[in-house]
């Protein structure tokens, strides 16, 4: 197995667009990320804002980026018949796909960690200048408190599983333009349709099945009661969209010819 | 000794004129197999997501714990067709023909519950805050009938709008500004002269100013004329990262006339006093309004207002959620119909049949946008009628819509889905991944519009530059509402209303798609293939 893990790694490493990828979405994370939190005002006593929220906006770009980097590191393999090399020499089908989950994640939270550290830093420098501070009732944005950490990791930890999720998307649909639009879709249309939605059960409905809305409850600092999930369960839900695709790309890869 | 003959082709020459061009595009785009399944999705996800969403959106009310469920009831409809909010407390007599009513006001004060809603029934201003809304409204008025939603005209001193003249509800006139106070009152005019009625307003009651002519079709030659007061709902949306809430209940105006002259033929003997309101008006009991008269001097108070209706009429936007889904698989497909020519090589077949590869790049452009303003354009003909009915079905009531702004919303709905393609195709030719260039067009347009009308993301100033300046623009010409200046509205791209006019949004999506297919041309001529 560690052969797979090490040959899957030379492969993403010796990409040149795989590196790109990584720095493009931690810099656009990062940059989205102060862009908000520049742009928050925030008199004495005035709002209710969650400065932890605010300061992790950008993930909402990063995240694309990623899904991006994911899916290439199959539907590329499909699209130059690298594909049939790989399954040669690794005729353990799944264990392809294990090592591809593995190299994959661990860019991915290597690079969602620079990004989302560089984020919280930028936020509570630039937060604190419009008026988040202990004067106007907040703590200033730190580490050191357990619901930023957690909002922090959790942010990591969410870009690593919207690669699996379209890691495994790729694998069971192979064509990388059809990959990230079904990606895309996953992301995107559940909070378009759930915000003209009325009917408040399918509005919560919605929301809770949604891999981007739940999963980014782990953002959330403040007002948690309001959340339909707890921010764990929330970022669970991804977890069980990223693994249901894992599943399909493993059986697909599994049972069809490549 | 055998003779070879030379291979002759059976096919004809002819001129590889642009018709042959967009022919052999056609060809690629309806032979693969794959792109039709996708249009089709993309069809069956727009109206299959209208019908969610409208069936899905119940809309109903209880009068009582065990009475049943009705359906919403819809507001009043304005003699210009559209639902207006009409109710206020009306000191009124007959005026037979034509005539004329002065009126002095000398102070407009105001009632609201800081807390929001109000106290009970029976003391419905109990607890509240003196203070008057800034489109508190009192004056005189012409009105066809007493029935909610006839044609009328009016002049009035409002709360910080100064003076205004406004008839059939949409229509809103400025004349003198400042507030009226004892110190500084105000004369009012209305003359009435067929259907023609005219507005002046007066500082001194000697010199006076016409402020606007109101044309009222069909005005009964027995009008109903006098005094009004109205105060629209107060309400104040707090946004904040994490949703917004809004505080807010119906608000009182009273107001103080005197000096009151008229001419014409007045056959009643005295004024009458009635509450105008419908069973679901934002407004204050009808016992907490009315009037008084003394020595000349009348005091009335009323609630409700006089204006075209803003609360949640934008039905037609809310069955065309589908549209995203469509939205990126049109984009899939606009970005496949050049990057699977370069992943396969087809495109040096191209370039070597048709050499001047700017004619390839427009004959592909007008194919994917002919094709996908097609499908569009019947899916959503589709979704608007059967998401309205299901929404009628779970009930809600449909706001009326001229078939011109109809015409518009099915129009540039599909034409968004045809530039949305092209804006994809110019994105994979400079990109030539299609990965990198679908991300690209898809978060371009869907993620700046998911931040703009979600709220409590980001602030109300970057949510509206963000429908300004991104390709997300677009969307407003799916608006089938109106921004009145004269009504106090949240009035953001969550609530339905664009900063952009309709055709403008649009155009900045097509100044971005342009902008892609010169810069595609420059690089497709410069590369290699």
């Amino acid at each position: 197995m560690t052969d797979v893990v090490h040959a899957e790694w030379t492969k993403l490493r010796t990409l040149p667009g795989t590196g790109w990828l990584l720095l493009a979405a931690a810099a656009l994370t990062a940059a989205v990320s102060a862009i908000a939190a520049n742009s928050v005002s925030c008199p004495a006593g005035g709002c209710q804002l969650d400065p932890a929220k605010v300061s992790l906006t950008g993930i909402y770009l990063g995240q694309a980026v990623v899904a991006i980097m994911a899916v290439t590191v199959i539907s590329g393999e499909y699209s130059t018949g690298m594909i049939r090399l790989t399954l040669a020499a690794t005729p353990g089908r799944w264990r392809v796909l294990a090592a591809k989950a593995a190299v994959v994640g661990a860019a991915t939270l290597a690079a969602g960690a620079v990004a989302v550290l560089a984020s919280v830093l930028a936020g509570g420098l630039l937060l604190a200048r419009h008026g988040v501070t202990s004067a106007h009732g907040y703590q200033a944005l730190s580490l050191g408190q357990g619901p930023v950490l957690r909002a922090a990791a959790g942010s990591v930890l969410y870009l690593a599983l919207i690669a699996l999720l379209s890691l495994g998307v790729a694998a069971a649909v192979r064509d990388s333009a059809v990959a990230i639009g079904v990606v895309l879709a996953l992301l995107f249309l559940f909070p378009i349709v759930s915000s003209v939605i009325t009917s408040p059960g399918w509005h919560r409905h919605l929301e809770q099945l949604s891999p981007m809305m739940a999963g980014l409850y782990i953002q959330a600092t403040t007002n948690l009661r309001s959340l339909p999930l707890t921010p764990w369960q929330g970022l669970g839900v991804l977890a069980a969209w990223a693994a249901g695709a894992m599943l399909a790309g493993a059986l697909v890869l599994r049972f069809r010819d490549a | 000794m055998s003779v070879m003959t030379p291979y002759h082709s059976e096919l004809r020459v002819r001129r590889d004129g642009f018709a042959q061009l967009l022919r052999s595009e056609w060809t690629k785009f309806r032979t693969v197999r794959g792109w039709l399944i996708g249009m089709a999705i993309a069809m069956l996800l727009i109206v299959g997501l209208g019908a969610l969403t409208g069936a899905n959106s119940e809309c109903g009310i209880q009068l009582g714990p065990n009475s049943p469920r009705l359906a919403c009831p819809a507001p009043p409809t304005g003699p210009g067709g559209e639902w207006v909010t009409d109710s206020f407390y009306f000191v009124r007599q007959p005026l037979a023909g034509n005539g004329s009513i002065t009126v002095r006001v000398t102070s407009l004060t105001g009632l609201y519950s800081t807390s929001g809603g109000f106290a009970s029934d029976q003391n419905p201003t109990a607890g509240m805050t003196p203070g008057v809304q800034p489109w508190s409204k009192a004056g005189i008025i012409v009105k066809a009938s007493t029935r909610q939603g006839t044609a009328y005209a009016a002049m009035m001193v409002t709360g910080s709008h100064g003076v205004r003249m406004q008839w059939d509800f949409t229509h809103d006139v400025a004349g003198l500004t400042g507030k009226v106070s004892a110190a500084s009152p105000r004369w009012l005019r209305l003359n009435r002269s067929g259907d023609t009625i005219t507005g002046y307003d007066s500082a001194d009651g000697a010199h006076w100013t016409r402020v606007g002519i109101a044309t009222l079709a069909g005005l009964p030659t027995a009008a109903q004329a006098g005094l009004f007061a109205a105060s629209p709902g107060y309400s104040v949306t707090s946004r904040s990262f994490g949703g917004s809430s809004s505080t807010g209940g119906p608000t009182l105006a009273t107001a103080v006339f005197d000096q009151m002259g008229r001419q014409g033929t007045w056959p009643a003997s005295r004024w009458t006093g009635e509450g105008i309101q419908g069973a679901f008006d934002k407004a204050l009991p009808v016992s907490a309004q009315g009037f008084t008269q003394a020595a000349g001097r009348f005091t009335v108070s009323g609630s409700g207002d006089i204006a075209p209706a803003t609360d949640n009429i934008d039905v037609i936007r809310h069955t065309l959620a589908g549209t995203f889904a469509g939205l990126i698989a049109v984009v899939v497909i606009g970005v496949m119909f050049v990057t699977a020519e370069y992943r396969r090589g087809m495109i040096r077949t191209t370039f070597t049949a048709s050499p001047r590869r700017g004619r390839v790049l427009a004959a592909k452009a007008i194919v994917l946008a002919a094709v996908m303003f097609a499908a569009g354009l019947v899916a959503v003909a589709v979704t608007i009628p059967l998401g309205e009915h299901l929404l009628h079905e779970s009930g809600n009531p449909i706001p009326p819509v001229t078939a011109l702004t109809w015409l518009r919303v099915v129009a540039g709905t599909a034409g968004l889905l045809a530039v949305a393609a092209v804006l994809g195709l110019a994105v994979g030719t400079l990109l030539r991944r299609s990965a990198g260039a679908i991300t690209a067009v898809i978060v371009g347009i869907v993620l700046p519009y998911l931040l703009a009308v979600t709220p409590g993301i980001l602030p109300a100033g970057v949510e509206q530059w963000l429908v300004r300046v991104t390709p997300a623009a677009a969307f407003a010409v799916q608006q089938s509402i109106q921004h009145y200046p004269q009504v106090t509205q949240d009035y953001t791209p969550g609530n339905g209303y664009f900063p952009l006019a309709p055709w403008a949004g649009f155009a900045v999506l097509c100044a971005w798609a342009a902008v892609a297919l010169v810069l595609a041309l420059f690089l497709l001529r410069r590369r290699d293939a």
